[in-house]
């Protein structure tokens, strides 16, 4: 199983997938040899307490480090706010949290795991957030690859995706931004940069309302470096929480960052920051610039709409949204240009503060994504996370592109693809040094090669054998299969003569193969016989018989269409 | 016990059996030459198992080998090669083989046929791969013999098909090495290949190997090929296609060796029309390749990527359709065109409306796109360098970088397009890449004129912290075309900001603007009433004249009016004042201005406002005939003479001051008309003629005196560079007089003889040094104090210290002054520490016991090799002073004749009761030695060197050439 994500939409039932799909009844563990996560996200492991504890599943389940880490503290905040905050029951414990970890084994990259005889696993480098990584799935001959999300644009803190030739079967690509394509990054940070050290310099404040993970720490390293060089002392701050912690994980996973911060680390760690502190409530009014990031990212609840409330009536001021926002929030109302918020209660807040958009997103463009499937070289391609129409526009470049076989199943849609598995034979050493010495001293990969041997197919295991061992080994006798043909020919020599004129004719015209003539009245070529006899009627009709074994057909139809042609006159 | 001992006995036994076996050997080897081959011999003989005899030869192989015994050795290798069954010893021998051919003097052709012997019989494929690369080693060391180069090209041929790829590739570098083109590619030697390898042509034989089935032979193929290439042999165009397809190769060298080949043929047939498959069109080879190339900038492995994107830059006979390419990006979002961030900061810049805060939407897509239009991978060039630029390694895109400009530098059209991309990478992660592409962006700005948008965000890196990219941006706005005014009063206003956050940039800035100022005067000329801050009816109050700002502000607009001559009508009073100190303190900066009225004022200016070559000369002559008119005194007490030398010193001064090409000459000849002027002094009438005990004052001030004038002559002789031999000859026999001074002085005062006898040796060891060291001189010294001194030498040597001293006493006073000849370039070296500026009223507080780092930031001029040289020197109040010897790695290199010194100096002290100064100063070490090393090696007497007495040659001292700076410090007692 690939991820085990939630639908975030949804409140009961449907926001965790329907496991019954699978099992129909029966237990989880029984269907499912191992369960991958690609990153931390809720869409991509919201559900995975419910469905390891609440469900029962007790295989393994496969995550990178850095997910392993941060994932608990994802869902434990979510568990919080379900439960203690909206106060629902029937929902998962922290306990329940802490035994489905229990279950979690960690992945590095490039490390090839074997989860049982058959199947195996493998980690790529994704982007998108830390720790976030794509799978090489590999039964035999035949694989898969589930990017998750990916992203091919380096950003500030973590690097673009990669992975190796590995021509899998299937590609399962994310397909977010199927019908994009971004400008450079490069523009947008120095936008919102120059926005922020604009309002800075006037002595106005920047609010930054973000989700706690990914694009944040993006955000933070981008003023962070900025500040430090800039050489701005005005204050910044994050507000505390989950922040912290996940911050220190960022801290501990260097390697799994861009090459900026995996090369400087040694001097200092980027991500303690110099110039970024924590929030407190009080700072808010403060006088003097200051930026602050503030949770939630919509800017519907929490800290960030108080900190807003504060700060909109000044023109000096400034909210940065970094990302997109639901309609019906604060967040979608202001970047739309509404100016009076009607606040609960009546109140009514007018909206005197710059309102900018900036948008950092980390999933991969059409662009990135023909790039990944230009890198992986797949056989066939999946496409899954976007929407129908946009992932058919990407569907048609593929197959244009790549005259590959391109599928988009819908939820609950099974798809069939046919592959062309190999399937491996063992060849015994012998037979192949033997067909070896037969040919040139180099095998040519241009040019296949035919050999003969016999394909023993016993005990769920293939053979390939010298057809003596074959027979020894099944305890067979061996039959010869000899092909005997008459020629007639006119020759008016005597039986003895005539023989020899064979003899010699063939002689001439078959070079480097032995011919011998025995004195028991036969000619032999390699293993054929020619015998001549006259025939009763006619004296100078000679009746050739020709006998050949199977193995030398090719030689012995030749001599037969040969001898039929007759004798040339000229020899003695 | 007994038997304990007794083994113990035999233990140690053996052990001294051993050691004397390894080492007579190694005696014998060094102490007769020809010996070495039977060494060798008698050591592998004696070698009983494979182990020792690899042992053996590695010790061999640490010592090296005369020519003449080579073969020797050859002939014992072989032998024992020959006889050798295990694997890696024989492989030694045979890496051995190629070492040993590659002896200087030793022709390796007599044992070519034994290594080709070697080679029939050899098994291992390993060997087989060493031998050959000895081979490969014979072949290049004997590039003359075709007979040989056949031979060696046979073999390889025969070992081609080998099963080992140890030994293909050795075979296929020995064709590229080796191999010549020489048959025409055809049909009739294809049947004939097998059996007769030489007849075939090497090219397509090298070629066949581009599908070998093992990577690194394919890699060796694509190598050799390059190989023949850069041997002046001509590839065929036949192989372009091949190549093309080893670019899509699984495997990155693969690849990265195919986009060599590419290059290297799109080179030799830029011309040539190549099909476009699956189309009917057909273009030239150069463009296809630039695309093929373009394509692999996306390529999976980053080295790949570097390699494409530095390719890339070196094609410039590409098409500029497809150059341009490599700068598309279209965008879209949900199927719908979007502009670029780039295009709409143009569109905004085209409707007159700048910077207005960003909308929501503002970046809406605009028309719908026809989903067949929009092409996803990019075929052929389609945004390669938005890609490189856009890379996760640095490397990429540094090499990106570089391409554009390269390409930009010789396509006018693209480089205004590739512009804005360059301007996006000064917002780069890494500091190296944005300092390349401030370079790069400053070397195609010829070119270029930036928008007022693209101005705003070159000015926004003025803000950085890293001295170096605002040093670099400044130079960039040197030279930088600019098109409004409203940029220059952006630029100014950037800098003046700069300037205020870095106050140590204030040169930097200033020229900057000195720059600006003269690129864009008419841009300017609007903009002065406001820059000057003046009013038609009001008087505005005069700003301060020691504010930086202010002076930057003067700087620019002084530079504009030099080619606007209304200019000046604008200024007010305070402002012709200004102006008058600025020429005179900043004249570097500040250039000479024709203004109305005042030209009776600044007649000085108006002399010197002739174009610039003319007041050099003008200058160059006053230097000469002030020289001429001291060259007139013959006699030292002359009346007048005195006044005439001060005088001449002032002068020369000034003009030094003045004119800054004319500096360093003007300071020398000063510098050594006060060393005569001393001289003249303490040799005063009044003096001598006394009594010794009457006059121990002015006994005093001589020894001052001479003292002073052989600091002097250290300066004199290390401080100024493009000196000749005449120079150098005048400054010792300044020294020489002075020594001579000194030894009459002592004699004058100190009784001691032995002291007097001592010093006089001494002294006519120094005239014979100086008789030896400048033979070729001693003609234009006639009638000077040396040449006297020489022709009474040999009295001199013979008589007593005391007659010595009175003959050296009258000859002194006699000897006429030695006129100076100038040199054509003299220089002085310079510093001048930037930082610390010594301004801080802060001390720097530190525990005492501990060490704290200052910061030092100098720059230096005409100083010759300063990684030896400069030293920083710290003194502290108690008269503790220390020399710090800069690490080599903290001197760059700005320009010719120019160093910057940026290091740390680490001090330290015990604990003081209150804050005080501590003086920092660059000083220039100097030797002697290392200059009557260097020097005279040049006027060919260094035969002569060889018996230079050692004694006098090394005096080492140190100058201070840099204005001290005080630091406050503050050491505290430590805190228990």
């Amino acid at each position: 199983m690939l991820d085990c994500g939630m639908h975030m939409g949804y409140n009961d039932d449907r926001r965790f997938p329907d496991f019954s799909y699978i099992t129909q009844n029966g237990r989880l563990t029984d269907f499912l040899d191992c369960v991958i996560i690609s990153h931390f996200h809720l869409d991509h492991c919201g559900a995975l307490p419910y469905m390891s504890e609440m469900v029962g599943y007790d295989g393994p389940i496969y995550m990178t480090h850095p997910t392993k880490a941060i994932c608990p503290i994802l869902l434990e905040d979510f568990r919080k706010i379900t439960v203690d905050k909206k106060g629902e029951t029937n929902f998962f414990t922290s306990q329940m949290i802490k035994d489905c970890m229990k279950k979690v084994i960690p992945l590095n990259l490039h490390q090839t795991v074997q989860v049982d005889d058959e199947l195996e696993i493998k980690a790529y480098y994704a982007g998108h957030v830390l720790g976030a990584a794509m799978v090489h799935i590999k039964v035999g001959s035949e694989s898969v690859v589930y990017t998750g999300d990916y992203n091919m644009t380096p950003d500030r803190h973590l690097g673009a995706a990669w992975i190796d030739k590995c021509r899998p079967d299937i590609l399962i690509s994310e397909s977010t931004y199927a019908t994009t394509i971004r400008d450079s990054k490069r523009c947008r940070e120095r936008d919102f940069l120059k926005k922020v050290h604009e309002s800075i310099e006037r002595g106005g404040k920047v609010l930054i309302p973000v989700f706690a993970l990914g694009r944040a720490q993006e955000l933070c390293i981008l003023l962070e470096t900025f500040w430090e060089r800039m050489n701005l002392k005005a204050p910044i701050y994050f507000s505390t929480g989950l922040t912290e912690k996940a911050n220190h994980y960022y801290k501990l996973f260097i390697t799994w960052t861009n090459q900026k911060i995996r090369k400087t680390f040694v001097q200092r760690n980027m991500f303690e920051f110099k110039h970024i502190k924590a929030f407190d409530r009080s700072y808010a009014d403060n006088p003097g610039p200051m930026v602050v990031f503030a949770t939630p990212g919509m800017l519907h609840a929490g800290q960030s709409l108080q900190i807003f409330k504060k700060w909109a009536g000044n023109e000096k001021n400034m909210v940065i949204m970094p990302g997109y926002c639901v309609q019906g929030t604060i967040g979608h109302k202001i970047l739309n240009g509404q100016r009076k918020l009607e606040m609960e209660g009546r109140a009514t807040l007018d909206v005197k503060l710059q309102v900018e958009y900036m948008s950092f997103s980390a999933h991969a463009d059409a662009k990135g994504i023909m790039q990944l499937i230009r890198m992986a070289e797949p056989r066939n391609m999946l496409l899954v996370h976007g929407e129908a129409v946009k992932m058919e526009f990407l569907k048609g470049k593929i197959e244009q592109e790549f005259s590959i076989d391109c599928y988009m199943p819908a939820n609950g849609e099974t798809t069939t693809v046919t592959t062309n598995p190999s399937v491996p034979v063992d060849i015994s050493l012998n037979l192949l040094k033997r067909e070896m010495a037969l040919g040139g001293p180099l095998p040519d990969p241009k040019k296949p090669r035919t050999m003969h041997g016999t394909l023993i197919m016993k005990e769920n295991s293939l053979k390939l054998v010298s057809s003596e061992q074959a027979l020894k080994e099944l305890g067979l006798n061996e039959h010869q299969l000899r092909f005997t043909c008459h020629v007639q020919l006119q020759d008016p020599h005597s039986d003895a003569d005539t023989l020899h004129r064979i003899y010699t004719h063939l002689k001439s015209v078959l070079k480097g193969y032995t011919i011998q003539h025995l004195p028991d009245g036969t000619v032999i070529v390699e293993s054929i016989v020619i015998k001549v006899s006259s025939s009763a009627e006619d004296s100078n009709t000679k009746v050739l018989l020709l006998s050949w074994s199977y193995q030398d057909e090719d030689l012995g139809s030749f001599l037969s269409s040969l001898l039929k042609k007759g004798l040339p006159s000229g020899i003695c | 016990m007994a038997a304990h001992l007794k083994k113990r006995v035999y233990e140690e036994f053996s052990k001294v059996v051993q050691i004397p076996h390894e080492e007579t050997p190694a005696k014998k080897l060094r102490l007769s030459k020809p010996s070495k081959s039977a060494a060798l011999h008698i050591d592998l003989c004696k070698a009983t198992n494979s182990t020792d005899a690899l042992q053996y030869l590695l010790q061999f192989a640490r010592k090296p080998v005369e020519a003449e015994s080579v073969e020797g050795v050859v002939r014992i290798l072989l032998e024992h090669y020959y006889k050798e069954t295990d694997n890696s010893v024989r492989l030694k021998i045979a890496s051995l083989l190629g070492l040993l051919s590659k002896t200087q003097g030793f022709s390796p052709d007599c044992i070519v046929d034994d290594a080709i012997n070697t080679l029939s019989n050899e098994k291992s494929h390993q060997v087989l791969a060493q031998l050959l690369d000895t081979l490969l080693v014979i072949g290049t060391q004997l590039p003359e013999s075709p007979a040989l180069r056949l031979r060696l090209v046979e073999v390889a041929y025969k070992h081609l098909s080998d099963t080992y790829f140890g030994v293909r590739n050795k075979c296929l570098q020995l064709l590229g090495c080796l191999g010549m083109v020489d048959a025409p590619l055809g049909k009739e030697n294809e049947g004939a290949g097998t059996s007769l390898g030489g007849l075939r042509d090497v090219q397509s034989i090298i070629s066949d190997y581009f599908g070998d089935q093992d990577p690194r032979v394919r890699t060796a193929a694509l190598k050799a090929m390059l190989q023949l290439h850069e041997r002046g042999m001509k590839i065929h165009q036949i192989i372009y296609d091949q190549a093309c397809r080893l670019l899509t190769d699984d495997y990155e060298q693969v690849r990265s060796a195919a986009v060599q080949m590419v290059w290297v043929l799109s080179q030799l047939y830029p011309e040539s029309i190549v099909p476009i498959p699956s189309s009917n069109e057909e273009i030239r080879l150069v463009d296809d390749a630039f695309g093929k190339i373009s394509h692999m900038v996306s390529d999976g492995s980053w080295m790949v990527r570097v390699q494409a994107t530095k390719t890339l830059g070196s094609m410039l006979q590409v098409s500029p359709h497809f150059l341009e390419q490599t700068l598309d990006k279209k965008l879209m979002s949900d199927l719908r065109r979007k502009r670029t961030a780039h295009e709409r900061a143009k569109e905004l810049f085209a409707s007159g409306e700048f910077s207005s805060g960003r909308k929501w939407a503002d970046d809406a897509p605009k028309e719908k796109l026809d989903t067949n239009t929009v092409n996803l991978i990019a075929s052929g060039a389609c945004g390669a360098f938005v890609h490189g630029l856009e890379d996760e390694m640095f490397e990429v895109r540094i090499a990106a970088v570089e391409a554009l400009c390269q390409l930009a530098r010789s396509s006018p059209s693209f480089a205004e397009k590739c512009l804005d991309f360059l301007v996006d990478m000064f917002n780069d992660e890494i500091e190296e890449v944005r300092l390349q592409s401030i370079h790069v962006l400053r070397e195609i700005s010829t070119h270029i004129t930036l928008r007022e948008d693209q101005l705003d965000t070159v000015l926004a890196v003025l803000e950085d912290s890293s001295r170096d990219i605002r040093e670099a941006l400044h130079e960039l706005l040197c030279y930088t075309n600019v098109s409004t005014k409203e940029c220059i009063q952006l630029a100014l206003l950037e800098l003046l900001k700069n300037l205020n956050k870095y106050p140590t940039d204030r040169n930097s800035v200033w020229k900057c603007l000195k720059f600006l100022g003269s690129r864009h005067p008419t841009l300017v000329l609007p903009l002065v009433p406001e820059l000057l801050s003046t009013h038609p009816y009001f008087d505005t109050p005069e700003p301060d004249m020691d504010d930086p700002a202010y002076i930057a502000v003067l700087v620019l607009v002084f530079n504009a009016a030099k080619s606007c001559p209304t200019m000046p009508a604008l200024f007010s009073d305070h402002t012709f004042r200004h102006y008058a100190y600025l020429r005179d303190s900043l004249s570097h900066l500040v250039p000479p201005l024709r203004l109305p009225g005042r030209k009776q004022v600044y007649g000085l200016d108006s002399v010197d406002s002739g174009p610039g070559s003319g007041s050099v000369e003008s200058a160059q002559l006053f230097l000469q005939q002030s020289l001429n008119r001291v060259s007139t005194i013959q006699n030292l007490e002359a009346p007048g003479a005195q006044d005439l030398l001060d005088l001449t010193i002032r002068d020369l001064l000034r003009l030094g001051e003045l004119q800054t090409e004319l500096a360093g000459a003007a300071d020398f000849c000063a510098t050594y008309l006060r060393c005569q002027l001393l001289l003249m002094k303490a040799l005063q009438e009044k003096l001598w003629n006394m009594a010794v005990p009457l006059c121990l004052k002015q006994n005093v001030t001589a020894t001052a005196a001479a003292q002073q004038i052989l600091e002097e002559t250290y300066k004199l002789e290390f401080l100024y560079s493009g000196l000749e031999s005449r120079q150098v000859a005048t400054i010792h026999h300044v020294r020489l007089q002075a020594k001579a001074l000194q030894l009459v002085l002592t004699a004058r005062t100190r009784q001691g003889l032995d002291l007097l006898i001592g010093s006089c040796e001494k002294f006519l060891q120094d005239v014979e040094s100086f008789q030896r060291l400048f033979l070729t001189e001693l003609p234009h010294l006639q009638d000077s104090f040396v040449d006297k001194l020489l022709e009474l030498m040999p009295r001199l040597s013979s008589c007593k210290p005391v007659e010595l001293v009175k003959i050296l006493q009258t000859t002194l006073r006699q000897s006429g002054l030695l006129q100076l000849r100038l040199p054509e370039q003299i220089h002085r070296a310079t510093a001048t520490i930037i930082e610390p500026t010594g301004e801080s009223d802060n001390p720097l507080r530190f525990t005492s016991g501990l060490v704290v780092a200052l910061d030092i930031d100098a720059t230096l001029e005409h100083v010759q090799d300063p990684q030896n040289t400069v030293k920083v020197q710290v003194l502290y109040p108690d008269g503790q002073s220390h020399v710090i010897h800069p690490k080599p790695g903290d001197f760059r290199k700005p320009g010719p004749h120019r160093h910057r010194l940026i290091t740390q100096v680490y001090l330290s002290h015990t604990a003081w009761t209150e804050p005080s100064q501590i003086e920092v100063r660059l000083l220039l070490a100097y030797s002697s030695s290392s200059t009557s090393l260097t020097s005279p090696s040049k006027l060919g007497w260094s035969e002569s060197l060889e018996s230079l007495p050692p004694a006098e040659a090394a005096v080492e001292g140190t100058i201070p050439f840099s204005k001290a700076v005080k630091v406050f410090i503050m050491p505290k007692p430590a805190r228990r």
